[in-house]
């Protein structure tokens, strides 16, 4: 096959690069510029980005003979992630950059260029098995990437190669070292990748301003605190509430409402979600017939919980958890698994949480 | 492998390796007082003799430099501190904006951290500066410190009346600095003819080695150092001189200049035949810069082995790489230092629109290039355009 491997400089991704050159196939490497961070401009006309990472992915595409390029892609990923992300929490809501990033550029501008170039597919090294079209979670179930890949369609994952996914990330570090690359001791990125200070409350403050209002009890109604922004705020969210109510129990994020920018804040017991509510969602293959049997995990390294999946309202989920979860946060993913311990959970597919509630298991 | 970069850099020629090679094996600073350094010194100053001679100059006004790059900065940076310091009103440079990074990014360092003005001139379609231009643009030029403008364009191609910018610059009073780096071996380059003040060069455009090359700059002129140590070029340019790299750029540049006129006809023939194959078979191409046949002073107006296009509809990072997997080597003009391909400054310079500017192509033709090198685009250009054109103009455009 003709592939199209992104490189994003680091260790995952070079190993992606490599396996598939050992496989046979004819790789082209490809380094995304996506930052939009104009202060590292360097002059008005020449706009550069990572550098460095650009730098170490191109130094792995030497050393493995294929021919490497840069791509451009900083206006679509600011359009379509960073601007996306500031008004989803503008919105009260909290997204997730990477899964967007995945579904509007990696899997959409990316692919697309790709495949009109002649490239049959892009590879990447996302933690994640993808096998005669099923999408996986990786053997390595601390670095399983399948959350983030759910949002894509059986279409996009016709055209994606993750060759990582049987593998465990000591591994992939290991292969690394034993070819020789500059990155294999290369650390892991965390944060969100344009906010590398890892200062998300900060980034946002910059872009929206300061937004004070009240923080709420639920139980008594009444304000008891002031914030700065309610994007500084994830419903499920702990510390940092700067709220003084008269006992010692934890509160939690209950609510976040944008238009009169009200956080409210409550107990544990008030804080348990047992019903979630989806948009319409995607599928990685055929749809399900519902209701279904399936277990769903609402948040990038949450817990999968088992429910019953039912349609919901204007074409979106119902979904009905064995089990109250806390942290349910609307913009977040509901990414449903049929659970498999031998071959990997298979990815269903996932909707946006637009609301959850209560709803006290039966 | 079809290569068809060579105004980024071209193959160097046998006889420059056998000479640097010759003078590698032998000891000796140039600097020295002994036998070895004496030696030394002779290859060095026979090279800068000759050198001399291949372009118009005096051996004196010969000051070896590593390349084009330092050729620029130290030529605008040390006349405008020079004459500045004479008469502190002149903190203005003129320069055209379609000059290489070189020479643009040293104006706006000295615009930031030195004080200086900026006046860019106005730019013709092809890429030339007239006269007129630098004359409305110099005004009375009391406050003026120097002025650039480069021989000929490294992405497009045209090259300007450097004798007549010189005399309207000397009007004035004002020195005026070019960039030769892509003149020097393709078209007729005479400094002292000219009239220009200085005039940067360097070896690996020509068949020479890289970071090796000259600034000439006339016995009359002033000019800060930017390296200070051991005095050597006049003072203005200290460090132990490279000799093997001298000789070798001198053997190239000899070369080069005594051969120009047989090997323009042939790259230009080269060239002509590649825009007419282009053209019949993508009838919309766009040639940028001068026509293929043009004349300035009485000479090429474009340089020969040089054809700068625009595939309207596509983007040229992606036909660069496509020409790539099909083994044609090209260039995009400039990419940034994390290689995100940029659309053409000059383009843009000249008033292009943007998309002209992002789907433009560089092939240059040098010493090496045959009848085959056309034949490999040809054979592949209709397709590589077509699937490019489907790729669109890039930046993730939304259906």
């Amino acid at each position: 096959m003709r592939l199209l491997a992104a490189m994003s400089g680091g260790v995952d991704s070079a190993v992606a690069a490599a396996l598939a050159v050992d496989a046979g196939h004819d790789v082209t490497g490809v380094h995304l510029a996506l930052s939009p961070d104009r202060q590292t401009l360097r002059s008005g006309a020449r706009g550069c980005c990572s550098v460095e990472d650009a730098h170490d992915a191109r130094r792995v595409a030497d050393e493995l003979g294929i021919p490497f390029y840069v791509w451009d892609l900083a206006e679509r990923f600011t359009e379509d992630v960073v601007d996306d992300f500031v008004a989803e929490y503008a919105a009260g809501r909290t997204p997730n950059p990477c899964l967007r990033c995945n579904e509007r550029v990696k899997f959409a501008a990316v692919l697309d260029r790709a495949q009109a170039l002649g490239f049959d597919a892009v590879v990447t090294g996302h933690h994640a098995r993808l096998v005669d079209g099923e999408l996986r979670r990786s053997v390595d179930a601390g670095k399983d990437q399948s959350y983030v890949l759910a949002v894509l369609t059986a279409q996009q994952l016709a055209g994606a190669v993750f060759p990582l996914g049987s593998m465990t990330k000591q591994r992939v570090r290991q292969i690394a070292a034993e070819r020789g690359f500059a990155v294999a001791t290369k650390a892991d990125s965390h944060d969100i990748c344009f906010i590398p200070d890892g200062d998300t409350r900060g980034f946002l403050a910059r872009r929206l301003g300061e937004r004070p209002g009240p923080v709420v009890d639920a139980a008594t109604g009444a304000t008891v605190g002031e914030h700065a922004g309610t994007y500084g705020f994830t419903v499920g969210q702990r510390r940092g509430l700067g709220a003084a109510v008269g006992d010692s129990r934890p509160r939690y994020v209950l609510g976040i409402e944008p238009v009169t920018r009200t956080v409210t804040i409550g107990t544990a017991d008030l804080a348990g979600v047992g019903e979630v509510r989806t948009a319409a969602p995607t599928w990685t293959g055929p749809a399900p017939q519902l209701p279904a049997r399936a277990e769903v995990q609402l948040r990038a390294h949450g817990t999968p919980v088992p429910c019953e999946v039912t349609a919901g309202d204007g074409g979106g989920l119902r979904l009905l958890l064995d089990e109250q979860q806390r942290g349910v946060a609307p913009g977040q993913s509901a990414v449903l698994y049929a659970p498999d311990a031998e071959r990997g959970d298979l990815v269903l597919g996932q909707g946006t949480v637009v609301a959850a509630s209560r709803r006290v298991p039966a | 492998m079809t290569y068809l970069d060579h105004a980024a850099t071209t193959p160097v020629l046998p006889e420059v390796v056998a000479a640097m090679t010759e003078q590698l094996g032998r000891v000796g600073n140039a600097s020295s007082l002994h036998a070895s350094g004496r030696a030394a010194r002779r290859v060095a100053e026979q090279s800068r003799e000759r050198l001399a001679e291949a372009l118009g100059a005096r051996p004196s006004e010969v000051l070896f430099t590593a390349g084009g790059t330092e050729g620029d900065n130290l030529a605008v940076k040390g006349l405008f501190w020079a004459r500045r310091e004479v008469d502190s009103r002149r903190r203005r440079i003129v320069a055209s904006p379609a000059e290489h990074h070189a020479v643009l990014d040293s104006v706006e360092w000295l615009a930031k951290h030195e004080g200086a003005d900026i006046t860019w001139l106005a730019v013709e379609p092809t890429g030339r500066v007239a006269p007129e231009a630098l004359r409305t643009a110099l005004g009375t030029a009391e406050d003026v410190a120097l002025a650039s403008v480069m021989w000929a364009n490294n992405e497009v191609g045209t090259v300007s009346d450097l004798a007549a910018l010189a005399e309207v610059a000397h009007a004035v009073g004002v020195p005026l600095h070019t960039d030769a780096v892509q003149a020097v071996g393709q078209v007729p380059v005479d400094f002292g003819a000219s009239g220009v003040d200085a005039l940067s060069m360097t070896g690996h455009k020509l068949g020479g080695p890289m970071a090796a090359g000259v600034l000439l700059l006339r016995r009359d002129t002033e000019c800060m150092p930017l390296l200070h140590g051991g005095g050597q070029e006049r003072d203005v340019r200290s460090g132990t001189l490279d000799v093997a790299a001298i000789v070798g750029l001198q053997v190239a540049t000899c070369t080069a200049v005594g051969s120009r006129e047989e090997r323009a006809a042939r790259l230009a023939a080269l060239r002509d035949r590649l825009v007419a194959g282009v053209m019949a078979q993508v009838p919309d191409v766009q040639l940028n810069g001068a026509p293929l046949d043009d004349v300035v002073a009485g000479g090429p107006g474009r340089l020969p082995g040089n054809a700068h296009l625009s595939f309207p509809g596509a983007e040229g990072d992606a036909l660069l790489m496509l020409l790539d997997a099909r083994g044609v080597e090209c260039s995009t003009g400039s990419a940034c230092s994390a290689g995100v391909a940029r659309p053409s400054h000059v383009l843009l310079a000249v008033g292009a629109d943007p998309d002209r500017a992002r789907s433009s192509l560089r092939f240059s033709f040098g010493h090496t290039s045959v009848e085959e090198d056309v034949d490999a685009v040809l054979d592949v250009i209709g397709p590589v355009v077509e699937r490019a054109r489907r790729a669109g103009l890039g930046r993730g455009d939304k259906e």
